[in-house]
C-alpha cells in the first residue's frame, strides 16, 4: 500500500518531497489510528491545511466504506446459509494462523531486547488473567518504556 | 444514545490503536462484543475475515460493518467518523510541532515502549481468535497448514490461503 501512495503523492502530484514524505510516514505509523488514515492527515495538511486534511480523509476512508456497506448489506443476510457458516469455519483457522505468524515475526525482531519480550508475556497474561481492557496495555507498555530508559 | 455509544466505542478504538490492524483487534472485540454486545463472537469472527478479504484498514472496515449492523448506514458514518477523528486530532495538533516531536526523548521512549505492548496484543488477538473458532481436530490440522505454508511461503499473496481454507471448511463441514 505504501507505495501505491507514495507514487501518487510524490513522484506523480508531487505534493511532498521525497523527504517529507519518509518523515510525514514515520509520524504516520507512530500515532494511534490506522497508517493511511494518518499519512493522509498528514498529506493533505501539508498541501492545503486542515481543509487538505479533512479532504484526503474523506478520499482514503471512502473505498472502504462503501466496500464495507455493499458487503455487510449482503452478508448480514446471508449469513445464517449453511455454506457460509462453513466457509467462514474454515475461514477462520487461517486467519489465527496468519496473527500468529506476525507475533512470531514481530517477536523476532523484539529478539535484541529480552527486556522487551518479558514485559510482552507479562503483558499478555495479566490482561488475560484480569480481562482488563486492552487499552492499559498500551498505557502501561509507554509508560514502562518511559521509565525503563529514564 | 446508541450513536453516542458507537461514537464512543471508537473514538476509543482510533486513540488506542497503536501498531496496525491486528494489534488493534482486541480493542474493537473489546468494545464491540463485550462491553456493548453488538456483535456475537461469531459475528466479531466473521468481521475479522471480511477485513482480511477486502481492501482497507481493520479499523475502518470494522467500524463500518459494526454501525451498519447495529443502526444501518447513520450507524457506520458515526462509527467510521469516530475512528477517523483521533487521527485527524493528532496530526494536527503534532504538525506544528514536528520536530519537538521526534525530538522528545519523553515521547520517543513511550513510542519505543509500545513494541511488547504491541506483541502481547496481537497475541491476545491470536489467541482470542483461536478460544472462539477453533473447536475441532480439522481445524487444528487447518490452522497449522496455513501457518507452515504462510511462514515457508512469504511472497504468496496469504489471501489466497485464506480463500482455500474456506473452500478447505466448505468441502469438509459441508459433507
Amino acid at each position: 500500500m505504501l507505495p501505491l501512495i507514495k507514487r501518487e503523492i510524490v513522484e506523480k502530484k508531487k505534493v511532498l518531497t521525497e523527504e517529507e514524505f519518509i518523515e510525514g510516514l514515520s509520524v504516520a505509523q507512530s500515532l494511534p489510528g490506522a497508517i493511511a488514515i494518518n499519512t493522509a492527515c498528514f498529506v493533505g495538511r501539508k498541501a492545503r491545511g486542515i481543509a487538505g486534511t479533512l479532504v484526503s480523509v474523506l478520499g482514503a476512508s471512502l473505498p472502504s466504506f462503501l466496500i464495507i456497506l455493499f458487503v455487510a448489506s449482503f452478508f448480514l443476510q446471508y449469513r445464517h446459509l449453511e455454506a457460509v457458516q462453513n466457509f467462514f469455519r474454515g475461514a477462520t483457522p487461517a486467519i489465527v494462523a496468519l496473527i500468529i505468524g506476525a507475533v512470531v515475526d514481530i517477536g523476532k525482531s523484539a529478539l535484541d531486547d529480552w527486556g522487551d519480550l518479558i514485559i510482552a508475556f507479562i503483558l499478555f497474561f495479566i490482561t488475560l488473567f484480569f480481562n482488563l481492557h486492552p487499552l492499559w496495555i498500551v498505557l502501561i507498555g509507554g509508560m514502562l518504556g518511559v521509565l525503563r530508559r529514564k | 444514545m446508541i450513536y453516542l455509544q458507537l461514537f464512543l466505542a471508537f473514538l476509543r478504538v482510533g486513540f488506542f490503536s497503536f501498531g496496525g490492524g491486528m494489534a488493534a483487534l482486541p480493542l474493537i472485540e473489546k468494545e464491540v462484543v463485550d462491553t456493548y454486545h453488538w456483535l456475537s463472537n461469531g459475528e466479531f469472527l466473521e468481521l475479522v475475515t471480511l477485513s482480511e478479504l477486502t481492501p482497507g484498514p481493520i479499523g475502518i472496515n470494522s467500524a463500518t460493518f459494526t454501525g451498519f449492523k447495529v443502526v444501518g448506514v447513520w450507524g457506520s458514518l458515526v462509527a467510521t467518523l469516530a475512528f477517523c477523528l483521533p487521527s485527524i486530532f493528532l496530526v494536527s495538533l503534532i504538525f506544528r510541532f514536528l520536530s519537538y516531536f521526534e525530538e522528545n526523548v519523553i515521547v520517543q521512549h513511550f513510542l519505543r515502549g509500545l513494541r511488547p505492548a504491541v506483541i502481547a496484543l496481537i497475541g491476545i488477538a491470536a489467541y482470542s481468535l483461536a478460544q472462539k473458532g477453533i473447536k475441532d481436530w480439522f481445524a487444528i490440522g487447518l490452522g497449522t497448514v496455513v501457518f507452515i505454508l504462510v511462514y515457508y511461503r512469504k511472497k504468496t499473496d496469504p489471501i489466497l490461503f485464506l480463500l482455500l481454507s474456506g473452500v478447505a471448511g466448505l468441502i469438509w463441514y459441508g459433507s
